[in-house]
């Protein structure tokens, strides 16, 4: 398959004992990019990455991570072996203090990266000697990205990196991200329910819904693209439905119309005319707006 | 020199920074010939994603506003044509400062303001249309 795609899915679903967790996800993640993989607790972010590692099988459909399928057993390995993973559990041993976590981690990776390695242990101010059941919330995090970052992977797939991290922890986390991708050409995908830092450091995004990718795309080009445009009647609003291919949810309220637009808002705007609004107001939507008209209102 | 983008402002990034270039280069803190920071630095210093950094420094060449130098990094422009906008743009600045401080002078909040703007071009665009 194409190298322009890192991972590739195609109307992926995933039943367990009855339960569609996954139903119909679709999504293409270029190479390079940090892939925000948005959506509520329960969506089906925790699936689709236990699919893309091969950890889970697909009922139907397809997913390609490097271009080979992902649940092919041979191409299990080699996935794995070219994929930082963070978990949300951070699976990490106890017992071992935070070198020998490190140590014992490196031994598995032939391309083990010593610079970076030394670089984060300085950066994420790591105590060696501490054992790992008494790191705090966000060091853990920490070590754990340490190790997925340093063996040397061309895609890390991160599930809820800064989920229980303090702000000022989840911007050190989020400007390690975005300092190992400008440096060492890799891609990020990241699961995330926090619309602020997928906005913050991602430049593509999937929204997910019940188990479908519900509006994907490069962020920026979201941004262009959406609008609400609102009219003011004399009188109470009309009963509008519109024509144009963009527009989405249609609220009324009293003198209000309010119109939801995923692009072309000037087409919208021309075929509203008709109708005489007092008013026009167009502004822009913001990620957050947009995930919730898409996830919460989709009934 | 640069500052953070507001993510979610709903403003494409990669225009937020357009936007500070241009702004810079009006102020006179960047001037003709000078040297900008890195795509690298520039996404680690603003912690955002190094890909919106390129694009905007695309973007900004594309408009004749910067040079980019293959392997040397980014830098302002000094050729006419971006002077030539410059000056069209300073001329229309002004047209619009007047115009906004009209509008705020009647009590119109600056997001109003932006959103009349929107509007205002949007409603012309399909009067042209719709004639």
């Amino acid at each position: 398959m194409s190298d322009r795609f890192v991972i590739e899915t195609s109307d992926l679903r995933k039943q367990y004992d009855g339960v569609e967790a996954l139903r119909g996800l679709t999504m293409q993640v270029p190479a390079g990019s940090i892939y925000g993989f948005l959506g509520r607790n329960g969506a089906g972010k925790t699936t689709t990455i236990k699919v893309l590692l091969g950890m889970a099988h697909p009922t139907s459909g397809s997913a390609r991570v490097f271009g080979t399928p992902a649940d092919l057993p041979a191409a299990s390995v080699d996935i794995r072996r070219r994929v930082g993973f963070v978990s949300d559990e951070k699976d990490l041993f106890d017992y071992m203090t935070v070198d020998e976590m490190i140590r014992f981690t490196a031994a598995f990776f032939p391309r083990w990266r010593a610079d970076l390695e030394q670089r984060y242990r300085r950066t994420f101010e790591l105590p060696a000697d501490r054992k790992v059941k008494a790191l705090s919330r966000g060091t853990r995090t920490k070590l754990a990205l340490l190790l997925a970052l340093c063996r040397g992977a061309e895609l890390l797939i991160l599930d809820e990196p800064t989920s229980g991290l303090d702000p000022a922890m989840t911007e050190e986390v989020l400007q390690a991200l975005v300092a190992h991708v400008a440096s060492e050409e890799m891609t990020v995908f990241f699961s995330s329910h926090q619309i602020s830092e997928v906005d913050q450091i991602a430049d593509q995004v999937a929204i997910v819904d019940r188990g479908r990718a519900v509006v994907t795309g490069a962020l920026d080009d979201l941004r262009e693209r959406y609008r609400r445009i609102q009219f003011v009647f004399e009188r109470d609003a009309p009963e509008a439905t519109f024509r144009a291919a963009g527009a989405g949810r249609v609220r009324r309220k009293g003198r209000v119309l309010t119109v939801l637009a995923s692009h072309g808002a000037d087409d919208i705007v021309e075929e509203a005319r008709a109708l005489n609004p007092v008013s026009v107001d167009i502004a822009p939507v913001t990620l957050k707006e947009i995930f919730l008209e898409t996830v919460v209102g989709e009934d | 020199m640069l500052l953070r983008p507001n993510p979610s402002s709903g403003v494409p990034i990669y225009l937020q920074l357009m936007e500070q270039v241009k702004h810079s280069i009006e102020t006179g803190a960047l001037r003709p010939g000078e040297q900008l920071p890195g795509i690298r630095p520039l996404a680690e210093e603003l912690v955002i994603n190094p890909n919106t950094v390129a694009k905007a420094y695309r973007e900004l060449e594309h408009e004749g506003v910067i040079e980019l130098r293959h392997g040397a990094g980014a830098f302002v422009s000094a050729n006419a044509r971006a002077k030539k906008t410059t000056d069209k743009l300073r001329a229309g600045q002004a047209l619009v400062t007047a115009a906004v401080d009209r509008l705020r002078a009647r009590g119109v909040t600056d997001e109003e303001i932006r959103r009349l703007f929107e509007a205002a071009l949007a409603l012309t665009k399909t009067g042209v249309h719709g004639e």
